[in-house]
């Protein structure tokens, strides 16, 4: 793959919709990703954050519009697969191999050998806590925190250019959040690795990411260059949010009781 | 309490993501039940004029009485293949009021509704009513006879249950219960100790003193007090959680490096199959099923009908292909979003797939080349089916694989489990037997033996050789069909 380094755009999106049985889950008109970019995407159920990662991925049919990873157009090809990987929820794991015959199946596609593997898993040491490596289990009797973990490390094998993580801190303990915090922080600012993350909680992703974009009901609403507003920022939409629901729902009331 | 049960499990059934694709599939089931239902009503109708013509000297009765206890445990046999215990997800309502005697008595009850339950009246209880108007025994003799069978059958069900619930920890316990058949068989061979003419013996008596009809039912209530008993020491959220985990080891399979870029998967498909119930109860069928010859090559009827052989070549040599094959690529249905995301192309995965099938198939035509003791021409058309298999047969089987919609859970035993089966396994079965032995037959009949065996022999070889430019069409329709299987293999539940 002929890197043009002068390009800096990573991933841009056009006229993305998403339909189903005539509701709109998503309609985004253009968004640009660059390279090396932490990215965060914020919203509320139903937003339609999962859903365009899925479409990132081509895991489901855009009904409209495109996805072009570094030029690529995913729904038509398969070559951005190799610089992109990604933990969306435990259908990225598979249940009947130990975590480190995991990492390696990942590696070998991945073109990783076992060596290069275990060399790039000493750097975990400290996020899997001693509850991953060696402990004679399969990943499905895993708990749910410790199979993300695996996930995550999983998605980080070989290099990848992209990185796409679906809600990465749910589900995980304290400490475990901290540590990702750090790593990630560590990925985008030491490489070109554009990382693009998913959350409901507003404190982690303005601390990781340089750029939060805010769903609502699959529209984006809010295109923010993190700063030590955003926080504030954001709170403020979403509770903002919360009494626009809670007034509208009293409007109903109301209208229904009339 | 039990109104809410049933409107659970009502929507539970109605509301089932699957539940207009597996419609077919209930419908086909329906009218096997159906038919069963009269034949057993025709059989229950017709079997006492049926028993006094085949036996005049004796008592039809008498006869029914006697092998009654080999009906009974035939009907284990069945049930225990067939019936399960109607399942409840427990686990939204431990958390709830509800007692747990509630719903173990629910469940145990509801089995009483059981068609296997059913069936057996249709069959006894006309059979009853004709043997009172033929022999002019006292109604109420007859109708403690039926009770007491009726007692009987309702014991069978709970009996059935239990023996579940302990062969479903280990497949070993049932060889103490099969040893003891075996030894009242043999007593019964040999003529030492006749099991059945002692149980014959107690159903008389129930005809001379009825209310000794009220022992069945008390055994079948005592086994309903049994099973409940289990049910609610297991009604714990630990009971299903534990015993689950076992040791993992760490297998590498290295030797399989050789293959290159598909060894990945190849054994990642070792795995697949070793660690998981379903599949790997597979590979204990396909050894069975290479026994099939036994019954065909030695019996006269059949060797003059070197068709039927072809059948049994591709059956025995396929048996694993047809099995693994129908549910490719459902084994990997638990993570096939992360197989359409990751770095793999799409012909190498199924070139994988086809490499494992083919090595089953070469390792089961090694396996049953002792069948040349029945002859060199059933060497030769399993050599010659096993050809086709891999040439033809295979490709078909991935080929479908790409309308395959339905999730597999692999940790759930493979008896009379539909899970995943649909629409598409129905149909590539034609292909894949029947069209190899129309091929056979019609060459055979109208040729020689010699050209229909070439001719499926070079059909394998073609599909051999284009294999390539087969595989690229299976792969444009895998990739068309992407996100219907991503979207399908995601619906959990039946």
């Amino acid at each position: 793959m002929a890197l043009n380094k002068q390009e800096n755009k990573m991933i841009t999106v056009t006229n993305l919709s998403k339909v189903y049985n005539g509701t709109s889950v998503l309609n985004i008109e253009h968004l640009e990703i660059p390279r090396g970019q932490s990215f965060g995407l914020v919203g509320n159920n139903g937003a339609g954050k999962t859903t365009f990662f899925s479409l990132l991925l081509d895991l489901i049919q855009p009904t409209t519009g495109n996805v072009f990873n570094n030029e690529i157009t995913v729904s038509q090809s398969e070559n951005w697969k190799p610089f992109t990987s990604s933990f969306i929820d435990e259908s990225f794991l598979i249940g009947y191999l130990t975590p480190e015959e995991y990492f390696n199946f990942v590696g070998e596609l991945r073109n990783r050998n076992k060596a290069d593997v275990s060399t790039f898993l000493q750097n975990f040491d400290e996020f899997f806590n001693g509850e991953i490596l060696g402990r004679k289990k399969y990943l499905r009797d895993l708990s749910k925190g410790n199979q993300k973990k695996v996930g995550i490390v999983a998605a980080l094998i070989g290099d990848p250019e992209v990185v796409i993580l679906d809600e990465p801190f749910a589900n995980l303990d304290p400490s475990t959040q901290i540590r990702l915090k750090a790593l990630i922080k560590e990925l985008t600012s030491n490489s070109d690795m554009t990382v693009l993350i998913s959350s409901h909680d507003l404190i982690h992703v303005t601390e990781v990411c340089e750029r939060i974009v805010v769903l609502d009901k699959g529209h984006v609403v809010n295109d923010i260059k993190t700063s030590e507003a955003t926080l504030k920022e954001l709170e403020q939409y979403f509770a903002g949010a919360a009494v626009k629901v809670k007034e509208e729902q009293e409007k109903d009331s109301i209208e229904t009781q009339a | 309490m039990f109104k809410h049960f049933i409107s659970l499990q009502w929507k539970a059934f109605f509301r089932s993501a699957s539940f207009g694709k597996s419609l077919g599939l209930k419908i086909f089931m329906a009218f096997i039940a159906i038919y069963f239902a009269l034949v057993f009503l025709i059989l229950g109708i017709g079997l006492y004029p049926l028993l006094k013509e085949a036996f005049p000297e004796e008592d039809p009765l008498q006869i029914v009485n006697r092998f009654l206890l080999v009906y009974l445990v035939l009907e284990l046999v069945m049930r225990s293949a067939l019936q399960s215990l109607p399942v409840m997800t427990v686990k939204p309502l431990l958390a709830l009021p509800v007692s747990k005697g509630k719903v173990v008595n629910y469940v145990l009850l509801r089995s009483l509704l059981s068609f296997f339950n059913f069936l057996p009246l249709l069959l006894f209880v006309p059979f009853a009513v004709f043997t009172w108007h033929e022999t002019g025994l006292p109604a109420l003799s007859m109708f403690a006879w039926t009770v007491a069978v009726i007692g009987l059958i309702l014991s069978v069900n709970y009996i059935n249950f239990l023996l579940k619930k302990k062969f479903a920890d280990d497949i070993k316990t049932i060889l103490p219960y099969t040893l003891i058949a075996l030894i009242f068989y043999g007593l019964e061979r040999f003529e030492i100790f006749s099991i059945t003419e002692f149980f014959g013996a107690g159903l008389n008596y129930v005809l001379e003193m009825p209310f000794l009809a009220l022992l069945p039912l008390l055994l079948a209530f005592a086994l309903f007090k049994w099973n409940q008993a289990m049910l609610k020491s297991r009604f714990y959220l630990d009971e299903s959680l534990k015993g689950k985990v076992t040791e993992a080891k760490s297998q590498d399979f290295e030797w399989l490096r050789r293959f290159g870029g598909i060894a990945p998967f190849l054994q990642l498909d070792l795995k697949l199959i070793w660690r998981n119930k379903r599949p790997k109860t597979l590979i204990f069928i396909s050894l069975l099923i290479m026994g099939y010859g036994l019954i065909f090559y030695p019996n006269d009827s059949y060797q003059n009908m070197p068709a039927i052989f072809v059948f049994v070549g591709i059956f025995m040599t396929g048996i694993f292909m047809i099995n693994f094959g129908q549910f490719i690529p459902a084994w990997d249905s638990s993570y096939y979003s992360m197989m359409m995301a990751q770095n793999i192309p799409l012909k190498q995965y199924l070139n994988s797939k086809a490499a494992l099938v083919t090595f089953s198939i070469v390792i089961i035509t090694i396996l049953t080349t002792p069948y040349v003791y029945f002859g060199y021409d059933i060497l030769l058309i399993n050599i010659v089916c096993a050809l086709y298999n891999i040439g033809i047969n295979v490709p078909v089987l991935l080929f479908s694989g790409s309308f395959n919609r339905k999730r597999i859970e692999l940790e759930k035993s493979p008896v009379m489990n539909y899970q995943g089966t649909g629409a598409a396994q129905w149909l590539v079965g034609l292909p894949l037997l029947i069209l190899p032995i129309l091929i056979f037959w019609l060459l055979n009949k109208f040729f020689s033996f010699e050209v229909a065996v070439t001719t499926l022999a070079a059909l394998g070889f073609l599909g051999i050789i284009f294999r390539n430019l087969i595989f690229d069409a299976i792969v444009q329709s895998y990739k068309k069909n992407k996100y219907a299987m991503i979207n399908g293999f995601k619906q959990t539940g039946e």
